[in-house]
């Protein structure tokens, strides 16, 4: 991982950024930006197992390891903010309060689903939340993004959009036609790049000429940060900073933001491109979620016990969402060809 | 005759080709240290080093273009698309600048270039991963297209579309990498153009391609077992050029044809054969062509929905009664 880090102490974040972010959110939200950290954690876990049982099928991106990216931005987001995602989104979805029954019964393929079973993993989606989707092409979203921005600011919202891709979206063409676009036009775009250093076998560096992935935003003038993926404060802090950037009328940030991801690229990838050790390493030393519940212990606002019972908690949660997927119904065939277009009335008067 | 799947029998064909003439190489995502997503590139880069197996980043547009300009200075450039619906990404550099570079030039420049990789539905992969987008490709003059339904066909009809001096698009269908099939050992090419009976019958003939060619084969046998039809079996196997003569021999003899397509029914190379057959064989037809297509919709993921939307055996065999009128 980047060496933005290694002054930090093994599974520990950074104290001041935390201290801030405790009086900014008050302890209350904290522990409830653990609680959706653990129930990420969870519902991978069991999205994976579905997997293996074959209730959830195609390809299945999971999301654990980078769970402080999601909780961390969108812990600075408000509902007014638009949200957009890569196939990688089930942590996004999640940590945007998305009801956690519709995104596993969308896995499943069922009616109860978040998109009516017709999306699945890579397509979730919640308008309401203003949760855009669950995109599956790389780099597609981040226009879509851009769009989402500029209707923010068509409308003089005090909104933002935050669209997440991957260290190997980096490099497609429309990233660089969008952000030159987000810039010239001051939008209040957040592109938050989860740098977890691979691209399905691609490690960062074989592909990119540059690995500094901030300096991309300089060819734009572009504002830009690299922040510490596994440091849920670190995220937040940035994040928020850029939106009160944005919402001031301040134009784009581009984030590099530094994260791993535990599992392969789908549940396909048996990940022979990486070591065991690899990936150990950065279990052990920078876990996002052990670094916040030990940091939360030793500030006493919360015990061992208490951090215990949230995964317990969790794990029964994820479990109920499992059994109502399973119990669910699939969609009615007449669903296959409803929602191509919508009917409408095309009379003047 | 050995059999070996449908991947190994590509993968034979390139090692074949690249062994053959050192100016063939090949890129694209993780096609050297992954050995290719879908394994068909599996060995080529121990074989033949990083010269010429080359990764990537995900940049379609961009290696695609590097594609055509090195085939435009002599090369010959296999591009793996990982699929080709990330391929809609490299349409400009294919549509505006492989297919043009000919013409435009008064046939000064080649563009000897081999765009490749997984097409159609995969199973459950949702509506951005399963589309069958031959037609974008057959519609334009300058591209030539091929399908490949079997391991022999595959493996002849690469080393083909290597060899052919103009840009050759080639799709495989993503669920038949590891179909199985007898693949000779010695060297043989399968020619540009050239369609193959796949199943000889007298009364009706089903025009088909790729994947298709499966559901076809079955309906097949199953019309013989129930109403005695007897189905001729016409794989396309190269959708540009048509190979017309065949088609004409097939049709004068049954006078009833079926297209059977993956792909979606409107604007489709199903729609143009259907139109050549209709107005070309007139006299020959006892009945209205008849066509068999995925539902006019993007493909949803529910895996109960995914196969009301493909053409299915059932599809198949009611399309050919209809046009036998039983
Ligand atoms: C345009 C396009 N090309 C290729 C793919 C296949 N693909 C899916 S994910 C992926 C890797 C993306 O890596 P990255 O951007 O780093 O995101 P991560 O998966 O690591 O979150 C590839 C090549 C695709 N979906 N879209
Ligand atoms: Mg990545």
């Amino acid at each position: 991982m980047a060496d933005t880090e290694t002054t930090v102490q093994a599974q520990e974040l950074d104290g001041e950024l935390a201290a801030t972010a405790r009086e900014e959110l008050g302890d209350e939200r904290i522990l409830e930006m653990l609680r959706t950290m653990v129930l990420l954690r969870r519902f991978e876990h069991h999205a994976g197992r579905a997997y293996q049982r074959r209730k959830i099928q195609g390809f299945c991106h999971l999301y654990s390891g980078q769970e402080a990216v999601a909780v961390g931005s969108l812990s600075a987001a408000t509902m007014e903010d638009y949200i957009v995602s890569h196939y990688r989104e089930h942590g996004h979805a999640l940590a945007r309060g998305m009801e956690p029954k519709a995104v596993m019964a969308e896995l499943f393929g069922k009616v109860t689903g978040c998109a009516g079973g017709k999306g699945g993993s890579m397509h979730l989606y919640d308008v309401e939340r203003r949760f855009m989707g669950g995109w599956g092409i790389v780099g597609g979203q981040i226009a879509l993004g851009n769009g989402m921005a500029f209707a923010a600011k068509y409308r003089e919202e005090e909104a933002v959009c935050i669209a997440y891709l991957g260290d190997g979206a980096v490099h497609q063409g429309i990233v660089h036609e969008t952000l030159n676009m987000a810039q010239v036009w001051g939008l209040p775009l957040i592109a938050i790049v989860e740098n977890n250093e691979y691209a399905m076998g691609t490690a960062l560096e074989r592909v990119s000429a540059v690995t500094d992935l901030e300096k991309k935003a300089l060819a734009y003038d572009m504002a830009a940060e690299t922040v510490d993926g596994q440091d849920v404060f670190a995220v937040y802090d940035a994040v928020k900073r850029a939106r009160d950037r944005a919402v001031a009328g301040e134009g784009p940030t581009w984030m590099d933001i530094h994260t791993y991801r535990y599992y392969g690229h789908s549940m396909t990838d048996p990940a022979t491109y990486r070591t065991r050790e690899e990936v150990d390493e950065v279990k052990d030393l920078k876990d996002p979620i052990v670094r916040l519940s030990n940091w939360m212990i030793a500030e006493g606002m919360a015990t061992q016990e208490e951090v215990d019972a949230i995964d317990d908690e969790m794990e029964e949660l994820v479990k109920e969402c499992v059994a109502f997927a399973d119990e669910s119904d699939q969609p009615d065939p007449s669903a296959l060809t409803a929602d191509v277009y919508v009917e409408w009335n095309a009379d003047i008067d | 005759m050995r059999e070996i799947a449908f991947r190994d029998a590509l993968n034979e064909a390139l090692a074949e080709e690249m062994e053959r003439d050192p100016d063939v190489f090949l890129m694209g995502e993780e096609v050297a240290e992954y050995n290719g997503a879908y394994k068909v590139s599996k060995g080529l880069l121990d074989q033949f080093g990083p010269r010429r197996v080359i990764d990537t980043p995900i940049v379609e547009l961009g290696f695609a273009g590097l594609g055509v300009g090195a085939a435009l200075a002599g090369l010959k450039p296999v591009i793996e698309m990982m699929t080709f619906n990330f391929a809609i990404l490299a349409l400009d550099q294919v549509v505006n600048h492989a297919a043009k570079a000919r013409y435009m030039s008064n046939g000064q420049l080649s563009c000897p270039i081999v765009i490749r990789g997984a097409g159609g539905a995969g199973g459950s992969l949702a509506a951005q991963h399963s589309q069958s987008l031959e037609a974008h490709y057959a519609h334009v003059p300058g591209l030539k297209v091929m399908m490949p339904a079997t391991p022999k066909d595959a493996k002849g009809m690469l080393k083909t579309a290597i060899r052919d001096p103009d840009p050759v698009i080639f799709i495989e269908s993503e669920v038949l990498y590891g179909y199985k099939g007898e693949v000779p050992e010695e060297e043989y090419l399968i020619p540009m153009g050239k369609g193959e009976i796949k199943r000889e019958g007298g009364d009706c003939t089903v025009i088909t391609w790729s994947r298709m060619v499966h559901t076809v084969m079955d309906a097949a046998e199953e019309l013989k077992n129930s109403d005695g039809v007897d189905v001729e079996v016409l794989d396309l196997r190269t959708l540009r050029p048509l190979d017309k003569d065949l088609i004409r021999e097939s049709v004068k003899k049954t006078n009833r044809v079926v297209v059977v397509e993956e792909a979606w029914p409107w604007a489709s190379v199903g729609a143009s054969v259907a139109d050549f057959v209709a107005r070309d064989l007139f006299d020959w037809l006892d009945a209205p062509v008849g066509r068999v297509n995925q539902r006019d919709v993007p493909m949803p993921y529910a895996f109960n929905l995914e196969p009301l939307s493909l053409p299915s055996v059932e599809r198949v065999a009611e399309a050919v009664k209809k046009a036998c009128y039983l």
